[in-house]
């Protein structure tokens, strides 16, 4: 499903350039949760980035879903982003002044998907995030857990081959970070393809894989026993 | 395209727009200030026109007088300081020799600027002006006919002797309820059968003295009063193609060859060019609609830079907005085009109200000048026709997309890492 070779990355600052990647080396396949770890500074928000094609790399290759990511132009490249990705950030991000609902419904506009079309697929999956009540509240509306649920419906909305997650538990405690991981295994079972930028340890044991960057390369990358995140019920 | 007709984009407009209405009212009220000062300086300046312009009521004026002056030149032995008359032959000559010509009137007068008694009838006596004419005067020097009938061409040929007098030789000479039509008017010991009254109208001039006018047959006005066949002056009027300005100068060689007068001789013939005059004040309000224009346009502009400057803050504002939108698959040109609608909705908006608001503006000084007697006031019926509220809608739309191309730009710029970026 991706896969990276010698991937290099540097920032330019003035004279000072600071070689963030510096040689990754990766594969994820189809229906894989990995996790990708590293210290401040890492580059794993970087390398999450490029994945997302949201930047791109000075050098070495990316294959999403069989398709070479390089030189796109803006055009190009939203469409990609919108047809392979889901994104999931650790603020949320979502548009404030906009329902759940027509948060969720954003991705499937920008595909041209017709309105109604549009507010019943997006119905449909904020009733897999156990939402459907809320289709109408405003972000400001909702907790931090219902934020980040809301966003993950907006991931998934395009129905994208891979989810992007940067940091999706960063926001939130504990408790409500155990029922989005929850979420987010479900889906994973149900074959989707997820990466989760993290530096929590438990969050990351959650995953199938555990990736560890430092100083831009990767010096760990390890299949781990997931670890099931339980919690009683949705609030 | 499609986006301009789609009901989620208006939506968005509307939605962004709306989420800080006072701003965006703020930031109209310069558009709507812009429009409302250009429409209603247009409108003035047109009021202004019509004013002045009705002093000509109706004058056909491409048209000029012209008189026999002295002869300034000696010329073939002919001493300087000679007199001369145009005479009746010198109307067909023109006639004939220079083209584009639509009337040329030969015209003879009697009486004048203090006059002594030259009409008389019964026991009342006045003095007025007497004018020996053509029947194409009328459409030259427009008048009322209130009663009876003009001077035609039977009257002409047939030399008849009756008269057309005016409102103000009516009063002066009948009782207010008489019958005018059918009795005599004595002009300087020949009796005229009145078959007509007329009234004008005009600030041009004096409107108390010209009511005052007795108007004969110029052929029986040249028996009755022995002018043979001089004529004392001509008004001569140009086809609507020509200007009588360009055709002066042959006019006035056909003259000087018959008269034997100096080519060269500017001060034979005198003129007024009713044209010429026109001309200038018709440039006067071409000048004053530039004004208008230019004026207008700069209070416009400014207004528009406002709309400018707050699509970039909004364009600020709304960057982590944009960046999100572009990370869930918005295109660049979907993210300009929203900018750029905004911004044209916006000013188009703002725009009609201030359209609205002048012609509100102008509808109520028309319904203050309704009341009153406009025939002699310089500002008449201030409007603007739709021809200008189209040119105003151009340019508001055209001005609304400048104002948003700057911000628009400034919004695809936007990076989405940079905008995602957590604080």
């Amino acid at each position: 499903m991706i896969e990276i070779k010698n991937l290099h990355k540097s920032y330019h600052m003035g004279k000072n350039s600071l070689h963030v990647l510096k040689g990754i080396n990766f594969t994820v396949s189809e229906g894989e949760m990995v996790s990708i770890m590293g210290s401040s500074g890492s580059g794993k928000s970087t390398l999450l980035n490029i994945l997302g094609i949201l930047d791109e790399a000075d050098e070495g290759t990316y294959t999403l879903d069989g398709t070479l990511i390089k030189n796109l132009n803006e055009r190009v490249a939203a469409r990609y982003r919108n047809k392979f990705l889901g994104f999931i950030f650790q603020s949320f991000n979502l548009i404030n002044y906009k329902s759940a609902l027509e948060n969720v419904a954003m991705p499937l506009y920008y595909q041209g998907v017709k309105r109604n079309i549009r507010v019943e697929k997006a119905m449909h999956y904020l009733e897999k995030v156990g939402l459907a009540d809320w289709a109408t509240h405003l972000p400001n509306e909702l907790s931090g857990g219902q934020k980040q649920r809301v966003a993950i419906a907006r991931a998934l909305a395009s129905d994208p081959k891979v989810l992007l997650a940067d940091e999706p538990t960063g926001a939130l405690d504990t408790k409500t970070s155990y029922e989005v991981m929850e979420l987010i295994q479900g889906i994973n079972d149900e074959g989707k393809t997820i990466l989760i930028v993290t530096h929590e340890d438990d969050i990351a044991h959650m995953t199938k894989r555990i990736v560890n960057l430092k100083d831009g390369i990767i010096i760990d990358d390890s299949v781990v026993t997931q670890v099931r995140a339980k919690s009683e019920a949705y609030v | 395209m499609s986006k301009l007709f789609s009901r989620d984009s208006w939506a968005e407009i509307i939605e962004a727009l709306s989420s800080n209405w006072f701003r965006t009212v703020m930031t109209a009220f310069g558009v709507l200030w812009g429009i409302f000062i250009l429409v209603i300086l247009l409108a003035a300046g047109n009021g202004l026109e019509n004013g002045i312009k009705q002093g000509f009521n109706g004058m056909a004026t491409n048209s000029m007088f012209m008189w026999a002056q002295t002869a300034s030149q000696p010329y073939k032995g002919l001493p300087k300081g000679r007199r001369y008359n145009f005479k009746t032959d010198d109307v067909d000559a023109i006639k004939q020799q220079v083209p584009g010509l639509r009337f040329v009137s030969p015209r003879n007068q009697l009486g004048g600027f203090r006059g002594s008694n030259n009409v008389v009838r019964g026991l009342q006596t006045g003095a007025f002006n007497v004018y020996g004419d053509y029947p194409e005067i009328i459409q030259q020097q427009p008048m009322d006919i209130t009663s009876g009938r003009f001077i035609n061409y039977s009257d002409i040929n047939e030399k008849r002797k009756v008269a057309i007098i005016g409102s103000g030789v009516q009063s002066a000479l009948y009782e207010p309820n008489e019958e005018v039509i059918g009795s005599y008017i004595k002009i300087n010991g020949v009796n005229f059968l009145v078959i007509g009254t007329y009234k004008k109208k005009g600030n041009n001039g004096d409107p108390e003295e010209m009511q005052k006018e007795i108007y004969v047959p110029f052929t029986s006005f040249s028996q009755a009063f022995n002018m043979g066949d001089i004529v004392g002056w001509m008004a001569i009027t140009a086809e609507d193609g020509s200007s009588i300005t360009n055709l002066k100068s042959q006019i006035f060689d056909v003259v000087k060859t018959r008269h034997t007068i100096n080519p060269n001789d500017e001060r034979a013939v005198g003129n007024f060019d009713l044209y010429q005059e026109y001309s200038k004040i018709n440039g006067l309000f071409t000048a004053l609609n530039f004004v208008a224009y230019f004026v207008g346009i700069l209070v416009l502009l400014s207004g528009i830079i406002g709309i400018s400057n707050i699509m970039l803050i909004v364009v600020k504002e709304r960057t982590k907005e944009i960046g999100i939108r572009r990370a869930l698959g918005a295109t660049p040109w979907s993210i300009r085009a929203q900018v750029l609608l905004e911004s044209i909705f916006l000013t188009i908006i703002s725009g009609m109200a201030g359209i609205v608001l002048a012609t509100a503006v102008l509808w109520f000084v028309n319904y203050q000048l309704s009341g009153m007697d406009t025939s002699e006031m310089m500002f008449i019926n201030p409007s603007v026709n739709i021809g200008v509220v189209f040119i105003a809608l151009t340019i508001l739309i055209v001005s609304g997309l400048l104002a948003g191309l700057i911000p628009a730009q400034n919004a695809i710029k936007v990076k989405p890492v940079e905008a995602l970026r957590t604080e």
